[in-house]
């Protein structure tokens, strides 16, 4: 058994009771790095001196007459490389920010710093958080730890696998169309997506800045809690982050879900979504009623849209948040010839495939002439789509679906096509256009690879999704299921 | 139909600072055709009346005060330059590349 | 053929607030290449901005100063473009939704009055500067300056000639010293200006094709650029030819426009909504309080001088043209000074001195309590006027007290009778001939004998009581 296979309670208890020591969990995450690594190749870089400096640190801290500063003291945690992290290299997995290492931290960094966790390194991903599948990466593949020949999903892949695979305790992520919600899914692991607004996005290398939110990805529901009630909260530098009070979510866990009302629309449980996925919401939906809930199906009628909107909007977006990565300030630079080539070798040599792509397909939107037809055209479609939402949430507390269509699929299986491999989103990219929470939480295994379920609150209303999260864990242990590496 | 030219995509490129080979302008063009033609079926939407969502919270007036701050040591801040002199960014002669 | 000029200018001014725009750097001009700068305004990755509250609401009084309408909502959009002073490669700017709208100023050319209409007034940030290094191939890049509050000022194409546009921008500058926004100051390029210029046949009522002049350096470039471009279109197109869409430079050395390049359709900046910052909402209670804190504008000033204070217009004019002038005009009268001798100081004795020494009012040591007090010693018969010019050359050199200066230098007039009785009667004593000449009745020998007296006094001599007394005494001789 692993340290990690501990809840975060237990272990600030143990740690506590010095039956346990920073040093101790350090110990473990490096020691199933240096096991399992090489075949997850969930990290793009490691900060194994600094971390055992600090474990050090916060042992020494620890007295057995007070109580340790914070739920999160001392432990383990990994995180996404597009999340700034002052002296560590942040690359976004992209080659142009190969070099780069950040002159300031991120607001979550600061916050995880506050709460006394320890970074054991910076999470692969696809670059710039664009994908699905971690094959976007600029550097190497992200391997799902249930099968190491499949994508631990996209884009915080790296973030998924190292939690599945006891590397880290947990680890942050981010979630622009889904890259929280489906790795934690293809991977068997519990990942939140907040309100838009709720985590400070100041020091995330923004793909898309009115998608992208920071998320925690855990083992369990409740160590999913702690850590959001750290990193969220209002932020003045970033403008917009809510000002708005962040609940205790980890007191909201009564295990209490007698009358809840839920939305299933059925446009998730459509066409797409693969046989053996909607059994197992169906199953989920069995165990819910069975602790006091009622479903009735719904309607989401702009679903279909969801997919083709975001595209506009977040590539549009995209392309203006790229263009920094000039090769003038920072970054990787390729010489030659004038200004104009050198800014066109260095992010054409820089930039991988997928990122191209995007920047082109939102260079195009916005551009003289198509503005009105497809970037304002998205952002109207945007509004009927939140709308979807606001009319199912005047009826029911929660709405629940699938996370992905499928489970994992093949590395290789969708690369050269971009269009399928965009609709691996269209369960999870509606959430983020409508703003709203949603938590990815394992509802068992399909030929041996585990199925997410997708429970989606109100705004700010994180604290009935996990509470909704946690009643169904407890009542299905589905979070002990360990892949074997 | 082609929605989408091979010099289109030239321009966009351009404008984007980004240089692609032939195959690559190919490859492009037809994938952004595809992608173009899938975002057309929100033109089966009527969205005369509907308001464009730029901000999902109904957030507003977010200011600062005027206050100075200690800025970055010159030296953090030409850390991560590719090139440098005389504690300024160095890069390729603006004047040789023509205007913006 | 004969042509109307069609002028229309874009201005930058740069707004004095401590800090920058969207983070808390400085804004202070002349510091060591980048060291006002961090994460925020050079565009690293995963920063955010903030806005400025005084930058918002700098940009508003500007707005009201012009006259225009102030937006209940306004917000930002971005601007791509790529160039090595444009750190996040987007410039945050504001498209559809600007500060301002629908203003105008009047101006005055020859005695002529004319409204200017004010398109649009927009918030932005400034970018970095860059420098050419010749013959070496490289630009060299300081981000102190990106990130400053800019507005830029649009106005309608109202302008005719280039002697209107140089009018306009004095008017302008005026304006934005008055409401204490902006320094304004060309050399340090607080403020900027790009020109439009087109000629169209008079009666035409379609523009023709504009030209845009850059890189004019002062209000005087502005005028002469204008007036080259007035001309080399005029010629282009009797010569049959046609006027391109252009961006032309001025070249001071050689007082020409120059071609920097030719316009291809428009420019495509991609403008949209920036999705880091909130919309703002002015509400009237905002807009008061902003309102409140504009202070009496130029032409008011102007119109109040002449109906209160009973100046000529073009005294009230030339004191109003520089907020600083006329800013110690005002503390000149609050000091008790009489308006008309004041005036008559300032536009003569003190223009001229800051003229010759090329220095701003505010650089002197004078004050206008001290300067009014040398007045008020005139008038009281204290000291002469010619002895004023003496005081005056030590006040506005080193300043100091009039009254401190008179007596430690023995300035003061001599107004006591016996005094200077004995000093005409030392005259006349040696001036037999003086007194012969008056007793022919040549008038002319008084003139003569008060100079000998004011010598005799070293000036200081009462001149009236000299002359009353000269007679006097020469009559009883």
């Amino acid at each position: 058994m692993s340290l990690f296979d501990h809840r975060i309670a237990d272990i600030h208890e143990l740690l506590h009771k010095k039956e346990l020591t920073v040093t101790d969990l350090v110990n473990e995450s490096y020691s199933r790095i240096n096991q399992v690594e090489s075949k997850v190749d969930a990290f793009l870089s490691l900060t194994e001196e600094a971390a055992r400096k600090k474990a050090k640190a916060l042992d020494e801290k620890i007295s057995s007459s007070s109580r340790l500063e914070g739920p999160l003291y001392g432990l383990p945690v990994g995180i996404k490389d597009n999340i700034v992290t002052k002296g560590i290299r942040t690359t976004c997995a992209s080659k142009l920010l190969e070099n780069f290492e950040p002159i300031h931290n991120a607001t979550v960094v600061e916050r995880l710093n506050e709460a006394n966790t320890v970074t054991i390194g910076k999470l692969n991903m696809d670059e710039f958080a664009m994908g699905s599948s971690n094959e976007n990466s600029g550097f190497k593949v992200t391997r799902n730890p249930w099968d190491i020949d499949r994508v631990p999903g996209g884009s915080s892949g790296g973030s998924a696998a190292s939690v599945a695979a006891g590397e880290v305790l947990f680890s942050l992520g981010s979630d622009t169309g889904g890259s929280i919600r489906e790795p934690a899914a293809f991977c068997g692991v519990v990942g939140m997506k907040p309100t838009y607004g709720r985590v400070s996005r100041f020091g995330l290398v923004a793909f898309a800045s009115s998608l992208d939110q920071i998320g925690p990805i855990t083992r369990t529901v409740e160590d999913n809690a702690y850590v959001l009630e750290a990193i969220a909260g209002h932020d003045q530098r970033d403008s917009t982050s809510a000002n708005v009070e962040v609940d205790k979510f980890s007191e909201a866990l009564t295990g209490d879900i007698k009358g809840l009302r839920i939305a299933v629309p059925k446009e998730y449980m459509a066409e797409g979504v693969s046989d053996e996925v909607r059994e197992q919401v169906l199953q989920s939906l069995k165990t819910l009623e069975s602790l006091g809930a009622t479903w009735e199906e719904v309607s989401l009628p702009h679903s279909k849209y969801a997919t083709a909107a975001y595209y506009l909007i977040a590539s549009s977006e995209a392309s203006a948040n790229l263009a920094r990565f000039d090769g003038i300030r920072y970054g990787v630079r390729v010489e030659e010839g004038n200004l104009i080539e050198t800014y066109k070798k260095s992010r054409s040599q820089g930039f991988g495939e997928e990122v191209k792509r995007r920047i082109m397909l939102g260079t195009f939107a916005l551009s003289s002439g198509y503005y009105d037809a497809y970037y304002k055209k998205a952002q109207q479609v945007r509004t009927l789509i939140k709308r979807d939402f606001e009319e199912v949430f005047k009826d029911y507390d929660v709405i629940i679906g699938p996370t992905a269509p499928t489970t994992a699929f093949k590395i290789g299986e969708k690369i050269n096509d971009p269009l399928t491999m965009y609709a691996t989103d269209i369960l999870t990219i509606p959430v983020n256009l409508a703003g709203v929470p949603a938590i990815s939480v394992p509802s068992g295994l399909a030929e041996g690879l585990p199925v997410g379920l997708q429970i989606i609150g109100k705004f700010f209303d994180e604290s009935t999704v996990y509470r909704v999260a946690h009643a169904f864990e407890q009542a299905t242990n589905f979070n002990e299921l360990k892949p074997e590496l | 139909m082609k929605r989408i030219s091979e010099e289109q995509v030239k321009h966009v490129a351009n404008l984007a600072r980004l240089e692609f080979t032939d195959s690559e302008i190919e490859m492009f063009t037809k994938q952004l055709d595809d992608i173009i033609h899938y975002a057309e079926q929100l033109n089966e939407l009527d969205t005369t009346d509907v308001p464009p969502t730029s901000h999902v919270l109904d957030v507003k007036n977010v200011l600062r005060e005027d206050e100075v701050r200690p800025s970055k040591d010159r030296e953090e801040v030409l850390k991560n330059a590719p090139d440098h002199a005389d504690g300024q960014f160095k890069v390729p002669s603006v004047l040789e590349s023509g205007g913006k | 053929m004969s042509y109307e000029t069609i002028i229309g200018l874009e201005v930058h001014v740069e707004l004095k607030t401590k800090s920058k725009i969207f983070c808390s750097c400085s804004t202070e001009f002349g510091a060591p290449p980048n060291t006002h700068t961090c994460p925020v305004c050079l565009g690293h990755p995963g920063v955010l901005p903030v806005l400025n509250k005084q930058a918002l609401e700098f940009a508003m009084r500007a707005a009201m100063a012009l006259n225009c309408e102030v937006a209940d909502v306004t917000k930002f959009d971005r601007k791509n473009y790529f160039y090595p002073d444009n750190p996040k490669a987007y410039q945050i700017s504001q498209f559809d939704k600007p500060v301002g709208e629908h203003g105008w100023i009047e101006i005055d050319v020859n005695g002529e009055k004319k409204k200017i209409g004010i398109t649009r007034i927009h918030l932005e940030e400034d970018a970095g500067k860059l420098t050419h290094v010749d013959g070496a191939g490289h630009s060299l890049v300081d981000f102190n300056r990106v990130g400053t509050p800019l507005v830029e000022i649009v106005s309608e194409p109202d302008l005719r000639t280039p002697e209107e546009a140089y009018a306009y921008l004095e008017k302008l500058k005026a304006i934005m010293q008055y409401i204490e926004v902006s320094d304004c100051k060309m050399e340090e390029g607080s403020l900027r200006c790009d020109a439009n210029i087109s000629l169209r046949p008079v009666g035409q009522k379609e523009f023709g094709t504009k030209t845009e002049l850059k890189n004019l350096n002062s209000f005087a470039y502005v005028q002469k650029g204008l007036a080259f471009e007035e001309v080399r279109q005029a010629e282009v197109l009797n010569s049959g030819g046609e006027i391109l869409q252009e961006t032309r430079r001025w070249d001071e050395n050689n007082n020409e426009t120059l071609l920097m390049r030719v316009k291809e359709g428009s420019d495509d900046y991609r403008y949209f909504p920036d999705p880091d910052l909130v919309d703002f909402y002015i509400d009237e209670a905002w807009k008061e309080k902003v309102r409140g804190q504009i202070p009496e504008l130029p032409d008011a000033r102007r119109t109040r001088y002449v109906e209160e204070l009973d100046l000529p217009e073009y005294d009230a004019g030339v004191l109003t043209q520089e907020k600083s002038m006329s800013d110690f005009f005002e503390a000149c009268l609050q000091a008790g000074g009489p308006a008309k001798p004041v005036s008559n100081w300032l536009m003569g004795e003190v223009s001229r001195y800051l003229n010759a020494n090329e220095k701003e009012i505010e650089d002197i040591p004078m004050t206008a309590e001290a300067l009014v007090k040398m007045i008020q010693l005139i008038e009281k018969g204290t000291i002469s006027s010619k002895i004023a010019k003496t005081v005056f050359g030590e006040l506005i050199e080193k300043g100091g007290d009039p009254e401190k200066i008179v007596e430690a230098k023995g300035l003061v007039q001599i107004s006591d009778e016996g005094e200077i009785r004995k000093m005409v009667n030392e005259v006349l004593d040696g001036n037999e001939q003086s007194i012969a000449d008056y007793k022919e009745g040549k008038k002319k020998a008084v003139g003569f004998l008060v100079g000998q007296v004011m010598k005799a006094s070293k000036g200081k001599a009462n001149p009236q009581l000299v002359n009353k007394m000269l007679v006097e005494e020469l009559d009883k001789r």
